[in-house]
């Protein structure tokens, strides 16, 4: 019996009532209740789990185990909640909570309600389970109930042929993914099969073991999360599921594979090789800019989105791999501050990727149309959407004083420490990770002026856009409690910090320093002398001086406004496709990285003087991922479907002789390894 | 009286840049008015610029929402706190260490954002060129900007600017490799970010080349005054910054005496009026770059910084 016993075991029944959730759907049938009744009894669920794992996350006592006998003989299922897993249930919950509050609007949209409702419930429960599992089967068929569920809800408008195949290949890298994380398993578990994490935890492993685990890990795990090149089912996935799914995709669904990442890598396969850090980290530099590069050339705005996923999947990992680097040399104060700004960026990301989504999906109930090159002007028809919009776009693009700025700031004070690091190999790459994450950093900035300048600002460039309607309270109120979270963790991260000391404790043995006792409320990731942050007090003075500067001027000097035509040079031009669209505000880049990174095929048809048809402009940007890791893979697949193909026409006596020689090959092979 | 003295000196600080921004301006535009043998306009002439927009009536398009109306003062309000937090005349100011290096680059990435953001409200085809190629510019000379504050960093050992300054003007850093690397980047970076030649032309207007000037084409009245101020502030921050950090003798340390803050305002401006003259004789010897040539331009700050940054990975004496 420890302290966390009650609020663990509620959170362990808010997973039963999830999965009752289902029930309740089907029993609910096509009716009209069904929506409000799903979505208001998994805002309920969804709340009352979330402060469980909040009161589990902020006391700091022993760990809480529970072993019922469902599951394999002898282990039995395992549930345990650590100060690692109470993170991450906060993380699951919150962004259930928010989201299941955003659909009891938004859902009324949804035009194939009876297809998702069902899943909705046991998706939430899938990753919950996921963060609560204490031995490798249960989290095993937790991870691939969360894939499956999912994946019928990505598959709710199966009559569209982009989503029937956008499932087809989450399905395939899911599996992938499950087949790499078995594997790892078995490798940790050994012949004895110890398959409890707590065997796993105490068994000695080889370095080999270790070095395969944690590969293994990096393809599972890494599939789920997005990391490049496995990121590809991403970007077709979570923008085909309605909305308020992608956002649970995006923002939480990935942090869960994060969280098995973490699981396995610095709590189940024992101390790694320093080398290891140096592949995460090279993954993670790499994923981050390639996801922003691809974001920043998509038009759909769902997709843009799930592309932004990956670059800050990259950035977490480069935190991972910090911690790696500095875990395997000893510097556990390094380590601790790597690790808190890749937890810190999990938070944040699932935070402000949550509210982007759901921002896309008012746009997308209030226009229909996820093409920007359809939208523009929504400022004016819905402001507060706008609003809350914006402040999403400033976070994610790190800018001063929200939240997503801190989690990237610390990662660079992290990548600062690491001169001191012992290899060589590792004092080359993590520049050059820093240089990446830089670049990044400095593009998605770019990326979220597109997103925002072209879908909210400028002349509507559709109809449709032209008569949109502001969305509802219930779906405005989601946004604005997200967007309140930017704000308060950008101001006030030392308690944020603070409150994930625990965990640093738990898997690096040593903590940040305590930041609430820090004057003025900055944070201060190493000593007083070296760095420090304060965006409470950046905040106050942008307010006084912006408003001062104001006042005075209209004390002052002058108030008059005037309202007049668009200028535009004296040329100014009715048609609103004469604004800079979504290909065009991103092809300045498009050209800077083009034949570097970018498969890019663009076709002009310029009609000659004289003739009268209008003139076109194609544009087809490939992510050179397929063509690169998967289309050797296909090809492979299919050469080698066609040559075994013969086998389906043999005579009888060749079948039985086939079975002969396979059976005497067995039989040699077992002779041998005796 | 300690904590009012503090904050006292700290107000000297944000009026001192704010003050002077505009006569920065002057003396670049008569410096290169002389140089291309014209008599140029006054010295204090921004000034007066600046007072003749505030009193103008705003003309606002039809359809400016209001990030239109607000950004000029979020751009404003922006530069200056970052230009107050770099030290200028006397390290250790009350705020300094409410940001680090890092942060200042940040919050000037908040006012680019803002900026660009309002570039693209009114929706017309120049505002778009411009927001577009600023972050593109941007979005090269920010890594190469935090890739110099690594250098920094590295060799001083924080990122926090005051220190940064205390351990420079102590000398004990010396003449190192890296840092001739990182100021040769630095002056690539800042050209780019403040829109000078061969990047961008302050002077130009109507010429499908623009940058900056695209963005503010819709802007008129106190809004444009707003946004022509934070330029010029922009300018004295990046001054500031390469005084600051490359040549930051003079500058008072904490505990010091008025005789030494004197000194140091007086140090202060004598180093920014060298600046000043040497960035027109800069921009008269070389042409404006094609667009689609700038990222050669910012590319090589961006190396430069990260030759700096490897070697000091390699070996901190360099």
């Amino acid at each position: 019996m420890t302290g966390i016993d009650l609020p663990a075991v509620t959170g362990l029944w808010c997973v039963a009532a999830f999965l009752g959730l289902a029930g309740l759907a089907v029993a609910a049938g096509p009716s009209k209740i069904a929506t409000p009744l799903i979505y208001g009894g998994a805002l309920v669920v969804a709340v009352v789990a979330l402060g469980a794992a909040l009161t589990c996350f902020l006391s700091s006592g022993p760990p809480w185990t529970l072993v019922l006998p469902i599951g394999l003989p002898g282990i039995g299922a395992r549930f345990r909640i650590d100060a690692l897993s109470a993170f991450f249930l906060v993380v699951v919950n919150l962004g259930a909570a928010v989201t299941s509050l955003y659909a009891l609007g938004y859902g009324r949209h949804e035009e194939t309600p009876a297809r998702v409702l069902p899943f909705y419930g046991p998706f939430l429960a899938g990753m919950n389970l996921v963060v609560f599992a204490d031995d490798a089967f249960t989290f095993l068929l937790a991870w691939e109930f969360m894939s499956l569920t999912s994946w019928a809800i990505v598959l709710a408008r199966h009559r569209d042929p982009a989503s029937g195949r956008a499932a087809f290949i989450y399905l395939v890298m899911a599996s992938f993914g499950t087949l790499c994380l078995l594997l790892g398993f078995g490798l940790l578990a050994g012949p004895a099969g110890g398959y409890a994490f707590e065997t796993i935890r105490l068994a000695s492993h080889t370095p080999f073991t270790t070095t395969l685990a944690v590969v293994l890990a990096l393809l599972g795990a890494g599939s789920k999360a997005g990391l490049v090149p496995l990121h590809v089912w991403l970007p077709l996935a979570h923008p085909a599921a309605p909305s308020h799914v992608s956002a649970l995709l995006s923002g939480v669904m990935t942090k869960v594979g994060v969280y098995g990442f973490i699981r396995i890598v610095l709590d189940l396969a024992g101390p790694p090789n320093p080398w290891l850090g140096l592949v995460v980290l090279t993954l993670g530099g790499i994923t981050a800019t390639i996801g922003v590069l691809y974001a920043l050339m998509q038009h759909d705005l769902k997709r843009l989105l799930a592309y932004h996923t990956v670059e800050n999947i990259g950035i977490i990992f480069i935190g991972l791999g910090l911690t790696l680097a500095f875990r395997a040399n000893g510097m556990n104060v390094a380590a601790a501050l790597a690790l808190t700004a890749a937890l810190f960026h999990v938070f944040n990301h699932s935070i402000f990727k949550s509210l982007l989504f759901f921002g896309a999906g008012a746009v997308l109930a209030a226009t229909g149309e996820r093409d920007m090159e359809q939208l523009g002007g929504l400022i004016h028809r819905m402001p507060q959407t706008a609003v809350a919009f914006l402040i999403g776009c400033a976070a994610i693009s790190a800018l001063p004083p929200l939240n997503g700025f801190v989690s990237e700031w610390l990662t660079f004070q992290a990548i600062l420490v690491s001169p001191d690091l012992p290899q060589w190999g590792l004092k080359l790459t993590v520049p050059a990770a820093g240089a990446l994450l830089a670049l990044s950093a400095a593009l998605a900035a770019a990326c979220f002026v597109k997103a925002f300048g072209v879908t909210f600002l400028g002349r509507p460039r559709s109809s449709a856009a032209k008569v949109a309607n502001e969305v509802d309270t219930f779906s405005l109120t989601a946004m604005y409690l997200l967007a309140a979270i930017c704000f308060l963790a950008g101001v006030l991260p030392g308690f944020v910090i603070d409150a994930l000391s625990p965990v640093m404790a738990m898997l690096v043995g040593d903590t940040m320093p305590q930041q609430v006792a820090v004057p003025w409320l900055s944070i201060v990731p190493i000593a007083e002398s070296r760095s420090s942050y304060n965006g409470l007090v950046i905040l106050t003075f942008l307010i006084a001086s912006g408003t001062m500067t104001a006042m005075v001027i209209h004390r002052f000097a002058t108030r008059a406004t005037r309202r007049s035509a668009i200028w535009d040079c004296g040329f100014p031009l009715d048609a609103p496709q004469t604004q800079y669209g979504s290909a065009s505000f991103s092809m300045p880049i498009r050209r800077v990285f083009g034949t570097a990174v970018f498969s890019v095929h663009e076709r002009i048809d310029m009609p000659r003087p004289g003739e009268l048809r209008a003139g076109s402009f194609h544009l087809r940007v490939i992510d050179p991922a397929w063509r690169l890791a998967y289309g050797p893979i296909a090809r492979a697949v299919t050469a080698a479907s066609l040559s075994l193909n013969r086998l389906q026409f043999l005579t009888i006596r060749r079948y039985l002789t086939l079975v002969f020689c396979t059976l005497i090959a067995l039989l040699v092979m077992v002779a041998a390894w005796r | 009286m300690a904590l009012i003295l503090d904050l006292f000196l700290q107000l000297i600080q944000m009026v001192l840049v704010v003050a002077i921004a505009p006569a920065v301006i002057g003396v670049t535009r008569k410096v290169k008015a002389r140089l291309l043998r014209r008599v140029g306009p006054p010295v204090l002439q921004p000034y007066r610029d600046l007072w003749k927009l505030m009193h103008k009536e705003a003309v606002l398009a039809d359809n400016a929402s209001w990030i239109y109306r607000t950004a000029p003062y979020l751009i404003f309000a922006a530069t200056w706190v970052a230009a107050a937090l770099v030290p200028s005349y006397a390290t250790g100011l009350l705020f300094s260490w409410s940001a680090d290096l890092i942060a200042i680059v940040a919050l000037l990435g908040t006012a680019r954002f803002a900026l660009a953001l309002a570039g693209m409200d009114v929706g017309t085809a120049f505002g778009g060129i411009g927001s577009s190629r600023e972050m593109m510019i941007a979005s090269l000379a920010e890594p190469a900007m935090l890739l110099i504050v690594f250098t920094v960093a590295l060799v001083a050992g924080t990122t926090q600017l005051s220190a940064v300054a205390t351990v420079f003007s102590a000398g004990t850093a010396g003449l190192r490799v890296s840092l001739g690397l990182g100021l040769f980047a630095f002056l690539l970076v800042a050209i780019a970010e403040n829109a000078r030649i061969p990047i961008d032309n302050p002077a130009t207007h109507l010429e499908l080349t623009m940058v900056h000037e695209a963005m503010v084409l819709e802007y008129s009245g106190r809004h444009l005054a707003m946004i022509e101020a934070a330029a010029a502030l922009k300018l004295v921050l990046y001054f500031s910054l390469i005084i600051c950090l490359f040549m930051p003798f003079g500058i008072a340390g904490p505990g010091a005496g008025l005789s030494d803050y004197l000194l140091g305002i007086v140090a202060y401006l004598a180093k920014l009026l060298v600046l000043a003259v040497l960035l027109p004789i800069s921009e008269t010897t070389v042409a404006k770059m094609r667009v689609f040539r700038y990222p050669l331009f910012v590319g090589s700050a961006f190396a430069a910084a990260a030759l700096a940054v490897f070697l000091l990975f390699v070996s901190k004496g360099f």
